[in-house]
C-alpha cells in the first residue's frame, strides 16, 4: 500500500479526500463538502421522513448508524493498524451490559450509562489488549476470539441480568432535562451527532502522527521498532481506542433495542463486524459506513421479501473476494483512476 | 460425586475429545499446508449430521446413513474446493474469513430451503439403544461407546495414513514446508484438493456420529467450529498428532469443567456466587486452557513447522 503521506493540515478538517483521486481532483468542491451534505440529509431525515411515508426507517438509520460507529472503530485497528481483532462483539457487549448494570443499580442518566460503557469497554480493551498484543497473525485472531468467548459465557451465565433470555430496559434512559420531550426522535440525533463526531475523531487521529506510525506498524513492524518507536504501546493505545468506542456503541444499542442479550457478543457477530468493513474498504475513510450501509440496507431489503435472505449476501461476499478485494469504497476510487 | 460419576464423565469427555479431534483433524492439515483459514469447516459438518439423520430415518440403517453422509459431504466439498478455496490459498488470512463466511451464510441457507428450519432429531440405532454393564453397577450408554470406539480407530488409521504411507508424507512435507515440498517436486495442489476431501470425510463422519446425542441444526456448525480452531490452535497448527493431543484435552477440560466445576464451587461459594460463576467458569475453561498454552509455547504444543 504505497499511498501517498500527507502532513494532517486544514484539508484534513475539511474532510477531503486523497488528492490524489481523480474523482477528488476534478471536483474537490463537491468532494471536500460531501461529508457535510451526507450529515445534512441524515440530520433532516427525521423530519422529512413523515412527508415520504418512511417513518419505520428512522429506527433502521438510528441503528446503522450505531453499528458504524462500531465498524468504524474496527476499521481503525483492522485497516490502519493491522490488527484483526475476532472479538470486537465483545467489547460492544461489555458497553451493553455496563448500561444494564448501571440501570439494575439505579442510575437513570443515560450520559452516566453511555459514559460508563466507554470506560468499562476501555478498560476490558486494555487489559485483553495487553495479552493479546504480544502474539502475531492468526494467533491474534484466536486469542481475541478467546477472550470474546469468555466475555459471552461470562454474559450467559450472569442470571441477574437475564442470563441467556437477556435482559430487557423497560423505562428509557433520562438525556436531560432540555432534551427529553424535545421531539419524539431526539435520541436519533444524539446519535448521529456522536457517529459523526467518532467519525470525524477516526478520520483526524488516521492522519496525524499518530495514524501514520500506525500505518507504519501495520506495513512494517520490525522497522518501526528498529526506528525506535514504541510498537507495541501504540497498538495498545489504538485498541483501547477502539474497543472504548465500540463500548459507546454497544451501550447506545442497549438503548436502541431497549433490550440486552448475550448474542449481541456471539462470534459471528464480531466476524459480520469484520465483514462489513472489509466490504466497505479497510483503511479507507468511508469504507466502515459504506460497509455497514451496504449490509444492513441489503439484510433489510431481502428480510421483506424473502426468509432466505442469507445466501445473497453469502453470494455478495463471495464476489466481493474476487472482484472487489480491496472494497466498494476502492472500487469506486479505482474506476475513476483506470480512465 | 462418586468414582462412578466422574468415571462416567471422564469417557463422555474422552467422546466428546474424540469428535472434536475428528473435526479438527481436517482443518488443521488445510491449515498447515495451505496456510487457508476455512471457517466453512463447520457447514461440513452440519452437512453430514443433517445427511445421516435423514437417511437413518428413511433406511433404518446407520451404517447407510453414515456412509451417505461421508459421500455427500466430500462431493459438496469437492465442488467447494473447485469453485472457490482453491482459489484462496495465496490470499490474506482476512480475505480466506471473509470468502468462507460467505460461505457459512449460503451454507445455511441451503439446508433451510432443503431440511426446514425446526431441528431435526436424530434417533441411535435400534440395536445401541440402551446401556452396557461397564462394570458392577456402572451402566453406559452403549451408542457413547460405540463414539469413543470409531474416534479412536480413525485416529488411529489417520496416523497410519499421515505415518506409513507415501500420501501420509507427502501431507506431512507439505505442511512442515510448503515451498520446500514443491521445489522436491510434490504436486502440493492435488495433495492439498485430497487433504480437503478427506477433512470433509471425517467432519462428516463427526456430524453423522454427534447427530443422536446433540440436536441437529441450523448454526451447529458454527457452534462446534469455535472450539475446532481452538484445538488446532492448542495442538499447533498443521499437526495431527498435536490435535489429537490437544481434542482429548479440550474434550476433558470442557466436560470436567461442565461436571464437576459447579458442585466444587458451591462446597465453597455462597449458593447465589456459585450458581452464577459455575457455568461460567465451565464455558471459558478451555479459552483460559488455550490461553495458558499460548503464552508457554506460542506455536502450540506440537509446532509443525520447524
Amino acid at each position: 500500500m504505497n499511498r501517498p503521506v500527507f502532513a494532517p493540515s486544514r484539508v484534513a478538517s475539511a474532510a477531503a479526500e486523497h488528492p490524489r483521486q481523480p474523482f477528488a481532483v476534478r471536483f474537490p468542491g463537491f468532494v471536500r463538502r460531501l461529508p457535510w451534505l451526507v450529515l445534512a440529509i441524515l440530520a433532516l431525515f427525521p423530519l422529512l421522513a413523515p412527508a415520504l411515508g418512511l417513518e419505520y426507517y428512522v429506527g433502521f438509520v438510528r441503528r446503522l448508524l450505531i453499528v458504524a460507529i462500531a465498524a468504524s472503530s474496527l476499521n481503525f485497528i483492522l485497516g490502519y493498524g493491522g490488527m484483526a481483532a475476532l472479538g470486537h462483539a465483545g467489547f460492544i457487549g461489555v458497553g451493553a451490559y455496563t448500561v444494564v448494570a448501571l440501570v439494575e443499580a439505579g442510575f437513570s442518566s443515560a450520559w452516566l450509562a453511555w459514559g460508563g460503557a466507554l470506560v468499562v469497554a476501555g478498560l476490558s480493551a486494555a487489559l485483553i489488549g495487553a495479552v493479546s498484543l504480544r502474539t502475531r497473525g492468526v494467533y491474534f485472531i484466536m486469542i481475541t476470539l478467546a477472550f470474546a468467548q469468555m466475555l459471552y459465557y461470562l454474559a450467559v451465565s450472569l442470571r441477574t441480568y437475564g442470563g441467556d433470555d437477556g435482559y430487557g430496559l423497560y423505562t428509557s434512559l433520562e438525556m436531560g432535562a432540555w432534551l427529553d420531550g424535545v421531539h419524539p426522535d431526539v435520541f436519533y440525533w444524539v446519535v448521529l451527532a456522536i457517529a459523526a463526531l467518532v467519525f470525524a475523531g477516526f478520520s483526524r487521529v488516521a492522519h496525524s502522527r499518530y495514524g501514520h506510525a500506525l500505518r507504519g506498524i501495520r506495513d512494517n513492524e520490525t522497522r518501526m521498532v528498529a526506528l525506535g518507536y514504541p510498537v507495541y504501546r501504540l497498538k495498545l493505545a489504538g485498541f483501547v481506542a477502539a474497543g472504548a468506542v465500540a463500548g459507546l456503541a454497544g451501550g447506545l444499542l442497549a438503548s436502541h433495542n431497549a433490550f440486552v442479550s448475550p448474542a449481541i457478543m456471539h462470534w459471528t457477530q464480531s466476524a459480520l463486524l469484520l465483514v462489513m468493513v472489509m466490504l466497505g474498504g479497510l483503511g479507507r475513510r468511508w469504507g466502515a459506513p459504506l460497509g455497514v450501509a451496504l449490509w444492513l440496507v441489503l439484510e433489510e431489503a431481502l428480510k421483506m421479501h424473502t426468509d432466505y435472505w442469507h445466501w445473497p449476501l453469502g453470494v455478495l461476499l463471495l464476489l466481493a473476494v474476487f472482484h472487489a478485494p480491496q472494497g466498494l469504497a476502492a472500487l469506486f476510487e479505482r474506476r475513476e483512476a483506470n480512465r | 460425586m462418586d468414582a462412578i460419576f466422574v468415571f462416567e464423565q471422564l469417557l463422555n469427555g474422552l467422546g466428546y475429545g474424540l469428535m472434536l479431534f475428528l473435526i479438527a483433524a481436517g482443518l488443521t492439515l488445510v491449515f498447515g499446508i495451505m496456510d487457508t483459514m476455512n471457517l466453512a469447516h463447520g457447514s461440513l459438518y452440519m452437512a453430514g449430521a443433517y445427511v445421516a439423520a435423514r437417511v437413518h430415518e428413511a433406511s433404518g440403517m446407520f451404517v447407510l446413513a453414515v456412509a451417505a453422509a461421508a459421500l455427500v459431504t466430500v462431493a459438496v466439498a469437492a465442488l467447494l474446493e473447485v469453485l472457490v478455496i482453491r482459489r484462496l490459498y495465496r490470499r490474506d488470512h482476512l480475505v480466506q474469513v471473509l470468502a468462507t463466511f460467505g460461505i457459512i451464510l449460503i451454507a445455511d441457507d441451503v439446508v433451510k430451503a432443503i431440511w426446514g428450519v425446526a431441528p431435526l432429531m436424530a434417533s441411535t440405532p435400534a440395536v445401541l439403544a440402551g446401556p452396557v454393564q461397564l462394570a458392577e453397577g456402572l451402566p453406559y450408554p452403549s451408542y457413547r461407546l460405540l463414539l469413543i470406539g470409531a474416534g479412536l480407530l480413525v485416529a488411529l488409521g489417520l496416523y497410519l495414513l499421515v505415518n506409513r504411507t507415501r500420501i501420509g508424507m507427502l501431507v506431512r512435507a507439505g505442511a512442515s514446508n510448503r515451498q520446500m515440498a514443491e521445489f522436491m517436486g510434490v504436486r502440493v495442489g492435488t495433495v492439498f484438493a485430497f487433504v480437503f476431501a478427506l477433512g470433509a470425510a471425517l467432519a462428516a463422519l463427526a456430524g453423522a456420529l454427534m447427530a443422536p446425542i446433540s440436536s441437529v441444526q441450523i448454526g451447529m456448525g458454527e457452534a462446534i467450529l469455535i472450539p475446532a480452531l481452538v484445538v488446532i490452535v492448542i495442538g499447533g497448527i498443521g499437526s495431527i498428532r498435536g490435535a489429537f493431543v490437544a481434542a482429548l484435552l479440550v474434550g476433558l477440560v470442557d466436560t470436567a469443567g461442565r461436571a464437576f466445576l459447579p458442585p466444587a464451587l458451591r462446597a465453597v461459594l455462597p449458593p447465589a456466587v456459585a450458581a452464577d460463576l459455575g457455568p461460567a467458569l465451565a464455558g471459558i475453561a478451555m479459552y483460559v486452557l488455550m490461553a495458558a498454552v499460548l503464552t508457554l509455547k506460542p506455536a502450540g504444543l506440537f509446532p509443525a513447522r520447524a
